[in-house]
């Protein structure tokens, strides 16, 4: 009890005083977590809102691949872009593992089924006769997919949201492929798991509580977004 | 009749996987008149309405816009600008009333200005200006219809089409909205084309008729014309004619026709051959009755009926009697009071036989 | 609204791609031409801290990149045996031996070495206390049926508590009082506290973390507690793709006079003793004299 609470006390002095390396280590995570959360949000969209608008053969299996990329473990992408990218894979020649662009990379694997599904489901469940409500109005296909998104916007902004809140706290595929190197790419999950084997418990509580405040300040802005379009 | 159609459909065959849904051989839209289409469910008017907007892909068939055919992709996309459709629900967008009412001008490229002045004309024409700012989400349904119908009359369509767009409203607000509907589409000449399933909105707002069954068009015409002609049962009930007699034809001369109708003889007109079976369509508007037998009357049907049941309407009496078939009248609650009439009484009913309209069976 | 929306998306994807952008420039650090050398170590050689304060300076004096990963003995070697490393500093002699055999790597030389030290809880249930002799220590531990937490991660520290078992002819695996955990040094430190059984340490990390865990020292200086540090660099004609040059010159920083000095003073102002001893150059048999 003594330990957590001595945890505590250290922590807040660290964030307070603005600790350089606790600010590097998030600076690092929200730029990574944030990227990916950006690519998964236009590879996402655009997927997701296409899939739902279009009728093909076969429409329905790839509704199922999408919702089942929702619920993959995080360490299995790891995992395989680890060994997509390590010198011996296809992908070696890029020299890209153990480098943030890799994280990057993984984070946006798992994100982005998350944000394709939910876009998927939010157009779905727009009323069937909408897209040719606006059609006969005269709005041209790209017009009308942009009315579309933007009616959907609450549903897409709890997308973004779950895919940021999954990769800024994910630790499996960003420690295999980051390799948790400092300065380069230890963000806060890989540092508070390192800091706890470590023993250095204040440290660790400091990066947790960072972790914290970082998902519910992020995750508080966008809300409040969606409550205030909620009563306009 | 008049000029060239503003719209035209010729062959128009549409398929939902491999069933045929549509096929209609011809039809015609005249600019500046209004066009209903009725018939029961799924005969198929919401795909017409829909395939005449350009919005549904045809299998096979030509439509003609202004005399120039519809065919290739940009056509259609020039046609979809031109036609404007409402559906049954409102599908108003996540916004204020007057940018609900702006979005398809805002597709136009038009300046500030001149959307603001069509959003405000268009909210006029309905009454609604005062709704302006206010969420669309929290509007009671006649209002949403009418932002709805503000929508689409906003981007000054050539033609509109309206898919049953007063089914989900109750009756006082249906009047309304109907009233102020008549008077914009008077005012402003604009074609439009009703998916209709209500004999009174089709007899106040439409022109010409097109009655629809299973994805074909079985009669076309002006609204009397097929008011006063239908050319079978389904038409007969729906416009209105609630007395529908089976019988069949005894004698045929001179354009006269005996008709037995349970045991009785009716006399209409028309020249089918004898032993045609028939209905006999009566409108209960066209039934005279009285206390007395009328003697030296022109009506060539009169007979002695019981009065099963007076029922009292808004502006009139409903009054079912048993002449050894059963018929409907409709008499004026002065004279029902005048004639003191009551159930069981036994009254003369009697009617033209120009009023007898007769369908094949 | 269309507008605002619009805006306030575009800044934000300019400003991450700016952020993001700007963070690459100590990428461009230039000079040799494959820059990133991956170096895989030990967790515990990682969590004393030497590397952080050794590699910034190797990498100002190089131009290198180097990526330490840090993992156990076992799976360090283990990359480099797929050419996935190109340098490795570990210390697992009998393992590293078999590597070289076994021609995947190259260079072997010694660096330094620090030792291991049996702790325990103060109240010493086993009485191992002061013993001289290692095996005797695990042989009374067994006998009185004392937990001991293990690493057992197939790390260096691993690996040398094997040798120590054999060595007292006892085959804890599978008893009541032997507990695996699987995790790093610091974490089975503090396992072992909350439990109050005896572990295997390497000073280092003990010392690290003494202020946090009530464990002490209970047997030290038995010769076979040596903990002995090489490093290797993956052979080339294994794995054309190592960066060969940067191995080298990572192994020769290490053995360098520059190194070996900043490796006999690490530690000293924090813990009033080094973490460990520079033996580069020397012969293994003469260590810990």
């Amino acid at each position: 009890m003594d330990l957590i609470l001595q945890g505590i006390i250290k922590a807040f002095h660290l964030i307070v005083s603005f600790d350089p390396e606790v600010i590097s280590i998030t600076w690092l995570s929200l730029k990574i977590s944030g990227t990916a959360t950006l690519i998964s949000l236009f590879v996402g969209v655009s997927v997701g809102v296409a899939v739902a608008l279009n009728d093909f053969f076969g429409k329905r299996l790839v509704i199922s691949i999408i919702n089942t990329g929702m619920g993959l473990p995080p360490v299995v992408v790891g995992l395989f872009v680890t060994i997509m990218i390590w010198r011996s894979g296809p992908f070696g020649f890029l020299e890209i593992l153990y480098t943030p662009y890799a994280m990057i990379i993984a984070q946006a694997v798992i994100a982005t089924p998350i944000v394709m599904g939910i876009s998927l489901a939010a157009i779905q469940n727009l009323p069937p006769n909408l897209r040719l409500q606006i059609l006969s109005l005269g709005a041209s296909r790209l017009q009308m997919v942009w009315v579309l998104v933007k009616e959907s916007r609450l549903p897409l902004l709890a997308a973004v949201m779950a895919g940021f809140g999954g990769v800024i706290s994910e630790i499996g595929a960003s420690i295999m492929v980051g390799g948790n190197i400092k300065g380069y790419t230890r963000v806060l999950t890989t540092a508070t798991v390192m800091e706890t084997g470590k023993g250095n418990f204040d440290l660790a509580i400091a990066l947790a509580i960072i972790l914290l405040l970082l998902a519910f300040t992020i995750n508080f802005l966008l809300t409040q977004i969606q409550q205030r379009q909620q009563s306009r | 009749m008049k000029q060239s159609p503003l719209l035209s459909a010729e062959n128009l065959v549409v398929k939902r996987g491999k069933v045929t849904v549509l096929n209609v051989d011809e039809l015609k839209i005249f600019t500046g008149r209004t066009l209903a289409l009725i018939g029961p469910n799924g005969a198929g008017k919401s795909t017409l309405l829909l395939t005449l907007a350009g919005l549904l892909p045809m299998e096979s068939g030509k439509i003609y816009f202004q005399s120039r055919q519809v065919s290739n992709f940009s056509d259609f996309v020039m046609l979809r600008r031109h036609a404007a459709v409402v559906f049954q629900e409102p599908l108003l967008l996540n916004m204020s009333v007057e940018k609900n009412v702006a979005v398809g001008l805002k597709f136009r490229n038009l300046s500030r200005a001149q959307i603001k002045n069509s959003v405000d004309e268009a909210l006029a024409y309905f009454g609604i200006e005062q709704l302006a700012k206010r969420a669309a989400k929290t509007l009671s349904g006649g209002e949403s219809k009418r932002v709805s119908l503000a929508r689409a009359f906003a981007i000054k369509p050539k033609i509109i089409l309206l898919d049953e767009a007063f089914n989900s409203l109750d009756a006082p607000t249906r009047e309304a909205i109907i009233d102020d509907l008549q008077n914009i589409l008077q005012k402003t000449k604009i074609t439009a084309v009703l998916a209709l399933h209500d004999r009174e909105e089709t007899l106040r707002l439409a022109h010409d008729v097109a009655v629809m069954s299973e994805g074909k068009i079985i009669q076309q015409g002006t609204t009397a014309q097929v008011f006063h002609q239908p050319i079978n049962e389904y038409i007969a009930n729906f416009v209105g004619t609630e007395v529908i007699l089976e019988g069949v034809v005894k004698k045929s001369e001179a354009g006269l026709m005996d008709v037995a109708v349970s045991g009785h003889i009716i006399e209409a007109v028309g020249d089918f051959k004898t032993g045609q079976k028939v209905c006999c369509c009566l409108r209960p508007e066209n039934i005279t009755v009285s206390k007395t037998v009328p003697e030296k009357i022109s009506a060539r049907n009169v007979f002695k009926g019981k009065v099963l049941k007076a029922a009292r309407q808004a502006y009139f009496y409903k009054l079912t009697l048993d002449c050894g078939f059963v018929i409907s009248a409709y008499i004026t609650i002065p004279s029902f009071d005048e004639l003191n009439i009551c159930e069981g009484d036994t009254l003369a009913v009697s009617f033209k036989a120009t009023a007898v309209h007769m369908i094949k069976r | 609204m269309f507008r605002k929306s619009k805006i306030i998306i575009t800044l934000l994807i300019a400003t991450f791609l700016f952020a993001f952008g700007a963070s690459t420039v100590f990428d461009a650090q230039a000079a040799p031409k494959q820059k990133n050398i991956i170096l895989t170590t030990t967790t515990s050689t990682q969590d004393s801290g030497l590397l952080d304060v050794l590699i910034p300076i190797f990498e100002k004096k190089t131009g290198y990149f180097v990526k330490t990963i840090a993992v156990g003995s076992g799976q360090a070697m283990a990359m480099g045996q797929k050419g996935e490393a190109d340098v490795m500093l570990v210390h697992s002699p009998e393992a590293e031996k078999k590597f070289v055999e076994e021609g995947y790597g190259v260079n072997r030389r010694l660096i330094m070495h620090n030792d291991f030290i049996i702790v325990g809880p103060a109240d010493d249930p086993a009485k191992i206390k002061r013993l001289k002799s290692s095996a005797e220590a695990l042989k009374k531990i067994a006998h009185a049926g004392a937990l001991f937490v293990s690493r057992g991660d197939n790390s260096g520290t691993h690996a040398k508590e094997k040798i120590l078992w054999k060595q007292a002819e006892i085959a804890p695996t599978g008893q009541k009082w032997y507990q695996e955990t699987g995790l790093g040094m610091g974490q089975t430190l503090n396992v072992a506290a909350e439990k109050k059984g005896y572990t295997l340490a390497d000073r280092g990390t003990y010392l690290a973390l003494k202020k946090n865990i009530p464990l002490e020292i209970l047997v030290e200086g038995d010769a076979i507690l040596l903990n002995i540090y090489h490093v290797m660099e993956v052979n080339r004609k294994m794995w054309p793709k190592v960066n060969a040059a940067g191995a080298r010159a990572f192994a020769d920083f290490m053995v360098s006079r520059q190194a070996q000095e900043i490796i006999g003073k690490f530690g000293v102002d924090k813990f009033g003793s080094p973490l460990f001893f520079p033996d580069a150059g020397k012969k293994v048999e003469d260590l810990g004299k």
